[in-house]
Formats: structure tokens, sequence, C-alpha cells
């Protein structure tokens, strides 16, 4: 089929994605970062990162406010949970279909403006979603306690074929849990499917008329060129990859909070996508697995940890360095988080992926200029 | 009528500290070009200047309590109640206001490092980076506040004298049912002296008019051989001044934790749209209103018709005005319209 076919160089990068997603618990071993739930982490923030990169990197548009449509995954795929069955496709379905659906609506309203205005306008209605959850929504999104499955829902389809839940009704995939590996296995072929999704968007004309509305919307739109649907397209797609991100979350675990609405989690996002480099393909990806990997080992240390880990040192240099080091690990993440953030704007605002590229071609040029000196030397 | 009355009265505490953060943020936005994620963790650090002026204040000694004879028993007194007797005693009462005399050098020194060490060199790159790199100086200004204060809310009573409330309802002819607390009037005027102040220095002084001047065209202005920068920088300091001194003092109304700037910002750049981008009479005039609308929206009932409508009623007036009036209330026409 044609939109299965790729360039040599693409079908080198979808291969060797998908392969490093699938081998992750082998090769993340020796860095004590292979155990499934850490894994289901790292592979459903990176669908959301590239869902995010395909809004942000490509067309410029800053969105505050994409934690909103994680939430409505979760709430949604709860529910199909509670209301239909535990298998994970009708739910996973559902919440990618109505995190799409209010992504039209927040789109419609929000990307009449652009800029700084765009940026207010989606974290006003994330911040709307969020207090609404929490207030009046309680009935929907059971409030500060958070929506989980109970034994006795009504689970319709389940009841019609007869599937019977032994024990606390966990997310299965026709019979497999989605617990453990197969939840990570389930949420990797999930993310490999956006990847290659995401791929097809960039190389396609699609994806090169939101890279020209990124450079110069007027110019666009004086070629007579509508540019409004184009970037609610976009919108809703990013959209609906967060939403099947949040899905993702309540699949591996069965419960939806509205924590995942506030604004920080957006915030969170935002720095994936820029720590890897935005509007690169995979740069999303590397942003959220090195983001979800340091929350894992610095929010582990505590204090005593810390101390053994500088007991090399004399020991006033040892509590010299404890003293330090202790408000940026445990509790204190953000902090590390937030001074990563800036780091990243301030000197390398193209993310690790410019970086790295930055690095070769320097080197090359290095190569070249031993090789054939300039005139002027 | 009485209800009425007192909705305008809570909307109007809470509108003074949005239009003090939102002053602050159209200040410099309209001098510097920047928009200020971290404007609202300059609120939260002048709050915490009070707590920290506490602190120092009430510094204890352990004493011998001399009426427990059962068994030795200590409590701890102040040294300033050692040292000054009852004089202490009524320093450490009035600490939320002195407290100002602290922040306001405090403010200026955090704003002026804030503006030299990090805004500067974000003048000529995008918004967005802009909004992120404040964004991320946020988050580590709040996180530090945490590590060294801990996540609870801490209480900062208010002097005893003014710690009633004040029948407002009889002053008006009304009846004795509406009451409000001194503070919050305290609150209210001290919003107004301050943003008088502001607009005073502004418009009447040399330093006001060049910063005016070079609002509204920067270049000219740096033409004629004055240096814009400089005075931006001030400005930006005074910027930081507004939203700590709105901190201290709201810090009796809502005792200060590390996340109450994020609460504030996200609110008062609502308000900054609102009044519209880049205008100092709109930010001020939009702060005052949203927050009495909110407190309307609050009331029984109109809750009982729209439910939840207090928790949305600020970001659904944005919506409709960004949508339908882009430049905002009082905005000029083309500043950052589109």
């Amino acid at each position: 089929m044609k939109i299965f076919k790729l360039s040599r160089n693409d079908t080198i990068l979808m291969l060797g994605f998908a392969i490093a997603i699938l081998l992750m618990p082998i090769w993340l071993q020796p860095i004590g970062a292979a155990y499934p739930d850490l894994l289901q982490k790292f592979a459903i923030f990176g669908l959301f990162a590239i869902g995010f990169n395909i809004l942000f990197g490509l067309t410029g548009y800053l969105s505050f406010g994409h934690a909103v449509f994680l939430g409505i995954g979760s709430y949604t795929t709860v529910w199909t949970f509670k209301l239909l069955s535990m298998n994970v496709v009708p739910a996973v379905i559902f919440g990618t279909l109505l995190a799409g659906l209010f992504a039209v609506v927040i789109g419609y309203v929000s990307l009449r403006r652009t800029g700084i205005y765009f940026s207010i306008l989606t974290l006003a209605f994330a911040q709307m979603s969020y207090n609404l959850a929490y207030s009046v929504l309680t009935p929907i999104t059971n409030g500060e306690t958070g929506l989980r499955v109970l034994r006795d829902d009504p689970r319709v389809l389940d009841g019609l074929f007869g599937v019977v839940q032994e024990g606390s009704p966990v997310g299965n995939f026709f019979g497999i849990n989605m617990q453990g590996y197969p939840g990570f296995y389930f949420c990797a072929v999930v993310l490999i499917i956006g990847f290659f999704i995401s791929l097809r968007i960039f190389r396609s004309p699609f994806g090169l008329k939101l890279t020209a509305i990124k450079s110069n919307q007027n110019r666009m739109r004086y070629t007579g060129f509508n540019t409004r649907p184009y970037l609610l397209w976009a919108f809703v797609i990013s959209g609906m990859y967060a939403g099947m991100a949040g899905s993702l979350m309540a699949v591996t675990d069965p419960l939806a909070g509205a924590e995942r609405m506030q604004w920080t989690a957006s915030g969170e996002v935002v720095l994936m996508t820029i720590l890897g480099g935005v509007g690169t393909l995979i740069g999303p990806m590397l942003g959220a697995l090195l983001i979800k990997y340091f929350e894992n080992i610095f929010s582990a240390f505590n204090e005593s940890a810390l101390h053994d880990m500088f007991s090399f040192l004399p020991s006033l240099l040892e509590n010299l360095m404890v003293t330090v080091v202790h408000p940026f690990v445990g509790d204190g993440w953000h902090l590390t988080l937030g001074t990563l953030f800036m780091v990243i704007v301030i000197f390398l605002p193209g993310g690790l992926v410019e970086g790295v590229t930055r690095l070769f071609k320097r080197r090359k040029s290095d190569g070249v200029s031993a090789k054939n000196p300039g005139p002027e030397s | 009528m009485d209800a009425i009355l007192l909705q305008i009265l809570n909307g109007l505490d809470k509108g003074g500290a949005y239009a003090l953060i939102a002053l602050g943020l159209t200040l410099v936005f309209g001098t510097l070009g920047v928009v200020n994620f971290a404007h609202g963790a300059l609120f939260m650090l002048g709050a915490f200047c009070a707590v920290t002026f506490q602190k120092i204040m009430t510094f204890s000694k352990q004493v011998k309590d001399e009426s427990i004879t059962f068994f030795d028993a200590y409590k701890e007194i102040p040294y300033l109640e050692i040292w000054f007797g009852e004089t202490g005693t009524m320093l450490i009462d009035w600490v939320v206001p002195l407290s100002i005399l602290l922040a306001i050098p405090v403010m200026l020194l955090i704003g002026l490092i804030m503006e030299r060490g990090l805004i500067q060199y974000f003048y000529k790159r995008s918004h967005a980076e802009q909004i992120l790199v404040t964004f991320g100086l946020a988050i580590v200004i709040q996180e530090i506040i945490k590590s060294f204060f801990g996540a609870n809310p801490i209480p900062t009573p208010a002097p005893e004298i003014v710690a009633g409330s004040a029948n407002i309802g009889a002053l008006f002819g009304l009846s004795d049912s509406v009451v409000y607390p001194y503070w919050r009037l305290i609150y209210l005027a001290f919003a107004f002296v301050v943003i008088g102040a502001v607009f005073a220095f502004l418009q009447f002084t040399t330093f006001g008019m060049v910063v005016r001047a070079g609002m509204a065209d920067r270049e000219t202005v740096s033409l004629l051989g004055i240096n814009v920068e400089r005075r931006f920088t001030i400005v930006f300091g005074i910027a930081a001044v507004v939203a700590g001194l709105a901190g201290v003092m709201y810090t009796p109304i809502l005792p200060p934790d590390y996340h109450i700037g994020m609460d504030f910002l996200v609110l008062s750049f609502v308000v900054v749209v609102v009044g519209g981008m880049g205008s100092l009479a709109g930010a001020v005039a939009a702060g005052f209103l949203l927050g009495i609308l909110q407190s309307f929206a609050s009331m029984n009932e109109i809750k009982a018709i729209f439910p939840g409508i207090d928790q949305i009623i600020i970001y659904l007036v944005a919506v409709v005005i960004l949508l339908t009036r882009p430049r905002g209330l009082l905005g000029r026409k083309g500043v950052m319209e589109d």
C-alpha cells in the first residue's frame, strides 16, 4: 500500500525506532530502568510528547493546556471500563475519540488567536476543565478521590460475552492482563504506530503546509491559502495523541484523577518536547525518556542514600555535597526540572537533537578544514 | 441590597491583588516586551518576606516556665519581648505592616537581579521562549521556597487592633448584617495607594515621562541619547516591588504557601488580557472588575442557576473577550492584537 511506503532513510529510522522501543527491557537493564512500570511511563509520555510536537513543532503554536486531553482520555477509558468492558481496545478507541472531540471545540475557539493569546486561551480552557472536574463534575470525575474501576460495575459487554473478572478488575487485551510487561508491550505497539503516523505527517504535504504556517502565516494567507482548517487538524491530531496517552495511563492502572489536567502537567510535556528538540521526529521521545528516567532516579534519593554516594569523600566535603545536592533530589525533583527547563531554553533552544547535530557538524567541518586548509591560512 | 454590597466588597480585596499583579505584568510587558510567567513567583516571594520577617522577629529563647512547679517546663519567649518588654510584644504584633519596610529593598533587589541576570537576554527572543524560561524560573523559585519553608501554609496574622470586622452596613444606612474585616479594607486602601503611587510616578516625574515615551516608541527615545534600557530595568524592579507588596499585605487574608504565586499568576494573566495587553489603566480596571465578578458568581443564588460558575467565570470572560475584542477592554489599537 502506498501509505506504508517510506524512503530508505525513513525505513531505517522507523525500524530502528521500533526495535529500540521493543528492546527497551533489555538495553535499559544496565541503568536499572527496565521494570514494567517505568517502561510503560516511557511509552505513554513518549506518545504524549510526539503528539504535542505535531502541534508545537510543526506549527509553532504553544499550547499550555494539552493535559486536558490527557485527563479526558483517562476519564473516558475508566468509564468504558466501568460501563462496557474491561477489554482495552474499545477503551482506548473511545478515549482517543472523545479527546479528539474536545480538541475540535477547544481548538476551534483557541486557534482564532495566535502567539501568547493562543497560549493563554488554551491555559484558560485547561484551568476551567480542571476546576470543573474538581467541583461540579464530581458525579462524573469523582472529584479529589479520583475515578476508579469497581468490582460491581455493570460492564454490559463483558456480561454479554460471559467474561468473568476474578479479583480486582484490570484492563485486558482479549484475555491478556494489561499489567507488567504485557501492558508495556501494548503501550509500545501503540507508541510505534503513533510514531509512524507522526513520521508520515512530517513527510506529507500536510506537514509541509504546517511548517509553512510556522515560518510565515501571513504570507500563506496572502497567497489565498486558508490556514485555519490545517491548524485545526493539527490541533485535533495532537489532542487525540494526548487522549490516547491518557487512555494508556488508565489502561495500565485503571484510575483517573483531575491532577492529570493541571497546567503543570501541560508544562511537563512542553519541557519534554523542548528538551529533546522541537520539530524533530525523535526529539520528543528522547525528552520523555530522559525526564521520566531522571524523575525516577532523582525522586528515589534520600539523605542517607546521598551520604552513601559521597562516602568516598572526606567527611567535611561529604556533608557539604549532601547539603548542596539534597534540595535537588527526592521531593525536590521539581527544582531540578525547573533548572533543566531554564538551562535548555537559554542555551539550547533546539534541544538535544540540535545539540548533537551541531556537535557532528563541528567535527565534520573541523575535519574538512584540517584536510583542505582555507585560502586565508 | 446588603448582599450586593457585601459581594462588591468581597470582590474588591481579591480584585486589589489581581490589579496589583496585573499592573506589574503590564508594566513589564509594555516596557521590556517580555511576557513574565515568573511574576506570580514575585508575589509569593513578597508574602514570604513577611513570613521571614515574622520568623526573625519571633526568634525565641527557651525560658523555664515558673508557673508550673510539678516538673521542669520550658516556654519560648521571643528575644524582642525579653529586650524591650511591651514594645517588643507590640512590634511582633505589627509584623506584617512592618515587613513592608523589609520587602521594598528586598524585592527591588530581586527584581533587578532577575532582570539583569536573565530577562535582558530574552528581549529579542520569541514570546514562546520568554514564557518557557520564566515558567522554568517560577518553578525554581517556588521549589526553593518549598525546601526552606515546607509545603504547608504559614499563618501570619494581622495586628490585633485590626483583627475585627467593620460594620459597613451601618455606615451606608443599611442593616447591620454587612460586616467586613478591617484588614481587607486596609488591603483595599493599600492597593489604591500603591496603584496611585505607580501612576503618579509615571505621570508626574521626568523618569516616568521617559518611561512612557519609551513604551510608546522605544527607538526614537534611544535615538535621543537616552539610555532606555537602564530605565526599563528599574521599571522591572518597581514591578517586582509592587507584586511583592501585594504579597506581603495579602498574608493575613490567605496564609501563604509555596504555590500561592502560581494560583494568582494564571488569573492575573487573564486579567491582563481582559484589560488589554500594554494598558495600565485596563489592567487595574479589569483586576477589580473580575474580582467583583468572581465574588458575585460565588453567591449561592447564582450557583443554583449555573452550578460551578464561580470556578470558571474569569476564564469564561477571558475567552469571550479574546474572541470578540482581542485588544481587551482598554487596549490600544494594534498592540498585540492578532
